[in-house]
């Protein structure tokens, strides 16, 4: 005796939210029952676990033949063949495009391609994420960068619009999309401690001021690549540091606007020459593709690193970097305030963002 | 040329890629009517194509219009070979015929193909433009409008009943043609599919002749099945009740149509009508009968010399012309009775008692089953007495049924006819020359109605109803034949003739002379089919009816002393000195003037009027009987034998659990019989009750054989406290506590208090029988318990004995029906008794199961126990999966049955689940209230309700567990931009839209409900009638997730053709919803299934129930307005 078939199609689709989740998270239909006995659903209303193992199977049925529409969120709204209330549909679209911050912390920065899925199973046992829900991550990723990369007009309202996103996770999305576009270096172990909050502040931050569609909203391409006018003139920020004058004035004036204001001013005095060619040098060399990949790397290795070692509090680098950017406005012979603003705001956000544990 | 059709193919959106090259489509669609074809031009490389077409116009007769689907294929262009099909459309146009209805059909279809499912989505813009057609030869009906609805349609009032009309045509099915074998599969169903929809609508048209013949114009509670009957053809029938409905103008009769019960349509409003009280011209029938006494046939033994007035079965002589099947059933024996067993039944109102004194027990029934029609008479196994009545009863009917043949001159079927155009020729039901049926048909209509007082209704306005007898069923079984057999056209029609008279002499027997909640079906294997017809027996009001529509002629002493509606029905239709089937009455404990039946049993709704007590419950009685495998005759003889023995152990399985739960009443009692190889399975299922007119029902007593026993003893002691437990917990789950007086529970029953039990029954009834039951019953739970014999038993109906296990294992399974849990009720029928507060929430939902017996050596119990745990299940499964809309009751829980091979046993549940106010479910209206004016209880029970307003509600409502999705109203703004696609700007979009749940959306939120209403919501058009029948067949069914990925998604896909056709209608809700036939077939070797679904109801515009003007006069009871949960997810 076995049931060959058993099935239970409501007029308006029934999902329960729980069973949703235990499927993204990539669970097995047996495994989930076990999670859901043992969350206690079957007391709630008297079920057994034949009930509940026909529960699931439903649901998971219909979650797959949701599937394709969710792939294009779009669709769902219009399709005729699941009656689904807007709001669920909403629910359903955005926990199908959540992700695991673990995995994509992995995975940030990696070109998306069959090489890296196929890394998926090692990534899955390091992060606890079972590869059902890797692979789920993955081809989200893939999909959304597939989709907005031919697309014009601003990347965050580009994912939200094709895939119907709040904007918290859009800007997720943007930051994965920006990161995976530019291949930045995000695994080395000296940037193991960021997550990937971090990574999409910066991420955001950089979207927002460095690239063509930060100042001119209306060109291709504009949001996942670098502004390459802009990386260009950074060069010219060299000057800071190999026109021996100008740097001693910048060293003095940041030193006299720091003076007595916090404990580190000695460790910011002796260090700061070494610091401001850290930070120019990194400005001056974004020019090389190689170099954008080690932004990351960059900013700890010649900054933060240095400065944590001296032990700087989170509000002695915040009063640095101020001091550091406003005072080169002063100095008389520097003529490229408008890239030096355009560097350095998003510079200090970033690195205000990455100072920490 | 009296119609022209026009449709226009606007634009195509998510079809599939068709080209892999370029991963787009070249898509054109062709639009086919009749034998004309149009084409738009082809929208290359596009996946979204927008065709703007022109008008495409047919011109042709309405006849065809009624007939033909507008058919809408989409297919891929390609140069070099042949186009490929995408999928089609079919558009039943019959909606758009009936001014009242539809004017236009606008809207996104899904394109359907049989092997890939919904592909894409079609926007099709169609119209007709009807020229009056005043040619009397017509053989057009159009403007008839047809509802499934089994009762008056809300926003309609019945100015007149007509009674009852059927139909039948019959076609080779298209799979079992020679051409089958070399065509595709696709071609294979889309021909079938086309072939059914021609026969559906050629069907509907010739009912509505019918009902124009009649002077009628509208068909209510209209029926209409499908008998798939392999090599032999394809039958498609339908019945129904013709009637004349007026409509009510909306405005000012808000009160009529918004009842929360679907019942109370059009009152008082009816009663007004032209009505004739008048006596109608007798025919030869009425003759006969009153030349005898209106003799019940369980009255025969002793008065056998006087002729029945109705034949329970063909004459010998035309059964000798009508040989091709019946003949073959003969058994090959002296007696020249005719084998075609009728084990026809009265599921007595009462006990399934028989006072006989020859008892034959079912093991040695089958003696009496080698005879003629034997158990016809009433439930129980063939009685020796019976047995020789048979005899004396055949041969008096073959002489009632001559003159009654002679009588109705043409007949009533408007079955002959022979020639006709080459299509019509595939059809039995040829339609006859026009003249033919005009001459005919008038007499022969009215002779019809008036032959059949049948009433496919359940609900009916106050005061319809009269008296309630009981159920009749007649059940025959039957060998499939070819039907194209030329001299036999009307095989199918005689079958059903046939069944149809034995209702009739059934309802006659109960003193009844109308059925009313009458349905036919057909279990089919091989080449057997079991035909079942069942009803209640009924008298009604003769005010609504038409004149000669219903028998009055010895019931008219009936109407002189009105009844209160609250109990009137109940009380007895018959003679209580000549009943015909022992059955112990009462006086009324409602208005304690009229006897009443200890049980009453009926197939339709509880009338709204009706007093209840406490609240009604789901009451199933499952059965499973194994059967030989054999072939033709052996095999049909056996079935026959069978059917009776599992008729009586339904009926004693509903009447201990009725017991059980401390009810007395029965509503909505439907049984299925269906067969299969090597097994008959039957399934009743029926809403128990506490009629408060009703007396309380006894206890149930257990009785053992050996009382030396003392281990016996004491294991009978233990399952007698075990069921007085149940009945004590379940009069508290349902809420029974009936007025004190009449209290009778089971301990006081049992004589356990005698005094107080005479006192108490004896005070309101003086009535000696009475007393004496009880001392009876007083006698049988003490020490003469031994010598109780099955008769006893059987008498009282609540002795059950043990005498081996089987017995043991059956008290058991009467104690296994898992209570629903907390928070959950559930009735088959429309709504539940005692539950007056519907909220919005409605999720309707089918459920199909299908169990592989692995098994090969199961036993009876066995399978029983299977067969009982498999609908447990499902019931439980239902409630879990709903259990986010507690409090709420599952509503129409429609169970089916089949045995689609063999070791398979199918379940397909169609139910909804609705919300309601919990808080106030004990509240009943008054019952003075109910009495002065029951059209108005139901007025204030409006609640601000979100029919369709998901949307809006779901804004409001704190999204559950996510608290960052607060985005519904983005989502929404931003899908809409996505929506221009849609080419139909807003502003010519239909009115649907601008009543549409969700602003921004492109897709109308459709409800759906197996009932005639949906709670907080008045419907204010009826859109025309949904029948759609789809095939859907897969040679990859591991891919498509197997058999149950394959059926989730085409139930689903029927599910959303629906809801696009509902939605191109202008309407946003489809009520009377039921899945007629659901045959699924597999072969996981081959790796393919096919499953055919049939689906039907009755597309409406609803509104939410706004200008609700509080009703003063019911204020006290209680009943405000609530505010809908959401509980649809």
């Amino acid at each position: 005796m076995a049931v060959e078939l058993d099935v239970f199609v409501g007029n308006t689709t029934i999902m329960d939210e729980e069973v949703y989740q235990l499927w993204l998270d990539g669970y097995t239909v047996n495994d989930a029952v076990k999670v859901r006995m043992e969350g206690g659903v079957m007391e709630e209303c008297e079920a057994s676990a034949d009930v509940l193992l026909s529960d699931t199977m439903d649901q998971y049925r219909t979650f797959q033949m949701c599937e394709r529409l969710l792939h294009s969120p779009a669709k769902l709204a219009n399709q005729l063949l699941f009656q689904i209330p807007p709001n669920r549909q909403a629910i359903l679209i955005e926990r199908y495009y959540a992700f695991d911050d673990a995995f994509v912390r992995e995975v940030l920065g990696k070109k998306l391609s069959k090489g890296t899925k196929k890394d998926l199973d090692d990534i899955g046992a390091k992060t606890g994420v079972t590869l059902k829900s890797c692979r789920r991550q993955f081809d989200n990723f893939k999909r959304v960068f597939k989709v907005v990369e031919e697309l014009k007009g601003p990347l965050v309202e580009n994912i939200r619009q094709h895939f119907l996103l709040s904007d918290k996770l859009a800007r997720d999305y943007a930051a994965i999309v920006f990161f995976a576009n530019n291949r930045f270096e995000t695994g080395k172990r000296k940037l193991q401690y960021l997550t990937f909050q971090d990574f999409a502040f910066c991420a955001g931050q950089l979207i927002n001021n460095w690239t063509v569609g930060a100042v001119d909203n209306m060109v291709e391409d504009m949001d996942v690549d670098l502004d390459k006018e802009f990386l260009q003139e950074l060069k010219e920020l060299k000057i800071l540091i190999t026109d021996k004058d100008l740097l001693d004035q910048h060293k003095s004036l940041v030193c006299t606007a720091l003076r007595g204001k916090t404990k580190a001013f000695n460790e910011m005095e002796a260090n700061f020459k070494n610091l401001s060619r850290g930070l120019i040098n990194i400005a001056a060399k974004l020019t090389n593709t190689k170099d954008v990949r080690d932004f990351f790397i960059d900013l700890v290795e010649k900054f933060i690193e240095p400065c944590r070692s001296d032990r700087w509090t989170a509000a002695d680098m915040k009063l640095y970097l101020t001091h550091y950017t406003n005072s080169a406005h002063i100095l008389d012979t520097f003529k490229h305030q408008v890239v030096w603003d355009r560097y350095m705001g998003v510079i200090k956000s970033c690195i205000f963002k990455m100072y920490h544990d | 040329m009296p119609g022209k059709l026009k449709a226009r193919i606007v634009a195509g959106r998510h079809l599939p890629v068709m080209d892999r090259a370029s991963d787009l489509t070249d898509a054109f669609v062709e639009v086919k009517f009749g034998n004309t074809t149009f084409k738009t031009d082809v929208c290359p490389k596009s996946l979204n194509p927008q065709w703007n077409s022109e008008w495409f116009k047919f011109e042709v007769d309405d006849e065809d219009l009624q007939d033909e689907p507008l058919q809408v294929t989409v297919l891929d262009h390609d140069t070099y070979s042949a186009n490929d099909a995408i999928g089609k459309v079919y558009i039943d146009i019959d909606p758009l015929l009936c001014s009242e209805a539809a004017s236009v059909i606008s809207g996104w279809f899904p394109i359907y193909d049989t092997i890939h499912g919904i592909r894409g989505e079609i926007n099709v813009l169609v119209k007709v433009e009807l020229f009056n057609d005043l040619n009397r030869f017509r053989q057009s009906s159009c403007g008839v409008k047809f509802f499934c609805t089994t009762s008056i349609p809300r926003c309609y009032r019945a100015a007149m009943v007509h009674g009852f009309v059927e139909e039948l045509v019959v076609n080779e099915d298209p799979e079992y043609q020679w051409i089958d074998r070399i065509r595709t599969p696709r071609a294979s169903n889309e021909a079938r599919q086309r072939l059914i929809s021609l026969m559906s609508g050629e069907l509907q048209r010739k009912i509505g002749l019918k009902v124009l013949e009649m002077g009628g114009n509208a068909v209510v509670g209209y029926l209409q099945c499908f008998d798939l009957e392999g090599e032999s053809g394809l039958v498609v029938r339908a019945i129904g009740t013709a009637c004349t409905l007026d409509k009510l103008s909306s405005g000012s009769a808000p009160n009529t149509n918004t009842h929360m019960h679907p019942n109370t349509a059009p009152a008082s409003n009816a009663c007004n009508s032209p009505s004739k009280d008048g006596k109608e011209p007798v025919f030869g029938e009425d003759l006969l009968s009153s030349s005898g006494p209106p003799t019940p046939f369980r009255a025969l033994p002793t008065s056998s010399s006087s002729p029945p007035p109705f034949s329970p079965s063909k004459p010998c002589s035309r059964q000798s012309s009508s040989s091709d099947t019946d003949l073959s059933l003969t058994p090959k024996t002296e007696k020249a009775q005719p084998v075609r067993r009728r084990p026809g039944i009265f599921l007595c109102p009462s006990s399934p008692t028989l006072s006989t004194d020859t008892l034959s027990l079912p093991g040695s029934g089958s003696v009496g089953c080698g005879h003629g029609s034997a158990p016809r008479a009433t439930t129980p196994p063939p009685l020796s007495s019976i047995r020789s009545d048979s005899a004396l009863l055949r041969k008096s009917v073959s002489f009632t049924e001559d003159l009654l043949l002679a009588a109705s001159g043409m007949g009533s079927g408007g079955s002959a006819g022979k020639e006709a155009g080459p299509l019509k020729t595939l059809l039995r039901q040829q339609t006859q020359t026009a003249l033919e049926q005009r001459g005919a048909s008038s007499s022969g209509l009215l002779l019809n109605a008036r032959e059949f007082p049948f009433f496919t209704l359940t609900s009916f306005p106050p005061g319809f109803l009269v008296h309630v007898g009981g159920v009749v069923s007649a059940r025959s079984v039957k060998l499939l034949d070819r039907i194209h057999n030329p001299d036999e056209p009307e095989t199918r029609d005689a079958w059903w003739e046939e069944i149809r008279q034995e209702i009739k002499s059934h309802a006659k027997a109960l003193g009844c002379h109308a059925v009313v909640g009458y349905s036919e079906s057909t279990s089919i294997c091989e080449e057997v089919c079991i035909l079942s017809a069942s009803g209640t027996a009924a008298i009604l009001n003769p005010r609504y009816m038409r004149e000669g529509c219903l028998d009055m002629g010895i019931t008219d002493h009936r109407f002189e002393e009105p009844s209160p509606p609250s109990c009137g029905f109940c009380h007895i239709p018959y003679d209580e000195l000549n009943m015909p089937f022992p059955a112990q009455l009462t006086y009324c404990y409602h208005c304690r003037r009229q006897k009443v039946p200890d049980v009453l049993f009926t197939t339709i709704d509880l009338p709204p009027e009706a007093a209840v007590t406490g609240k009604g419950c789901l009451i199933q009685a499952r059965l499973c009987r194994l059967k030989k495998k054999a072939q033709g005759e052996v095999n049909a003889t056996a079935i026959s034998n069978l059917l009776p023995f599992m008729e009586y152990e339904l009926h004693t399985q509903l009447m201990n659990k009725l017991k059980l739960r401390s009810m007395n009443a029965l509503f909505g009692l439907h049984i299925q019989i269906s067969v299969g190889e090597n097994m008959l399975l039957g399934l009743a299922s029926a809403t128990g009750v506490y009629l408060t007119a009703l007396p309380a029902p006894g206890g149930i007593q257990i009785a053992g054989k050996t009382p030396g026993d003392l281990s016996n003893e004491q294991h009978i002691l233990t399952i007698q406290k075990r069921i007085n437990d149940t009945i004590a917990k379940n009069k508290e789950l349902y809420q029974i506590n009936p007025p004190k007086l009449f209290a009778l529970d089971p301990e006081v029953f049992c004589g356990i208090n005698m005094e107080l039990t005479e006192e108490v029954v004896g005070s309101p009834i003086p009535d000696p029988r009475q007393r004496s039951r009880l001392f009876r019953s007083h006698s049988e739970s003490s020490d003469e318990v031994s010598e109780l014999d099955l008769s006893h038993g059987k008498k009282d109906a609540f002795v059950l004995e043990i005498d081996d296990t089987d017995a043991v294992e059956d008290i058991h399974s009467l104690l296994t029906d898992a209570p629903t849990p907390t928070g959950f009720y559930s009735c088959n029928t429309e709504v539940m008794p005692g539950i007056y507060n519907w909220t919005s929430g409605v999720q309707m939902f089918t459920s199909v199961r299908v169990l592989r017996l692995s098994n090969a050596n199961l036993t009876n119990q066995g399978l029983n126990k299977i067969f009982t745990d498999l609908c447990e299940n499902l019931l439980k499964s239902f409630y879990f999966k709903l259990r986010s809309m507690i409090p709420c009751c599952l509503c129409r829980l429609n169970f089916t049955v089949a045995v689609p091979e063999e070791e398979l046993i199918q379940v397909a549940v169609t139910a909804v689940a609705m919300t309601f106010d919990k808080d106030q479910t004990q509240e009943k209206p008054a019952e003075k209230a109910i009495t002065k004016g029951c059209s108005e209880t139901e007025d204030q029970l409006q609640f601000p309700l979100e029919l369709c307003a998901d949307a809006s509600s779901a804004n409001n409502q704190p999204s559950s567990k996510i608290s960052g999705v607060p985005e519904t109203t983005n989502v929404s703004s931003r899908v809409s931009s996505l929506d221009r696609s849609s080419p139909l700007p807003e502003g010519r979009s239909r009115s649907l839209r601008s009543n549409r749940s969700f602003a921004g959306g492109s897709v109308t939120v459709v409800k759906m409900t197996p009932l005639s209403f949906l709670p907080g919501t008045r419907i204010i058009k009826y859109l025309g009638i949904i029948n759609m029948f789809f095939i859907r067949e897969t040679s990859s069914l591991r891919e498509e997730g197997g058999v149950s990925g394959f059926l989730h998604s085409f139930i689903a896909e029927v599910f959303a053709m629906v809801r696009a056709h509902v939605a191109a209608l202008g309407g946003n809700a489809v009520v009377s919803y039921s899945m007629k036939e659901c045959v699924f077939m597999e072969n996981p070797n081959k790796n393919q299934a096919q499953c055919l679904i049939n689906v039907s109801g009755d597309a409406v515009i609803c509104v939410r129930e706004t200008d609700q003007e509080p009703i003063p006069s019911m204020t006290n009871i209680g009943q405000t307005c609530t505010s809908g949960t959401d509980g649809a997810t």
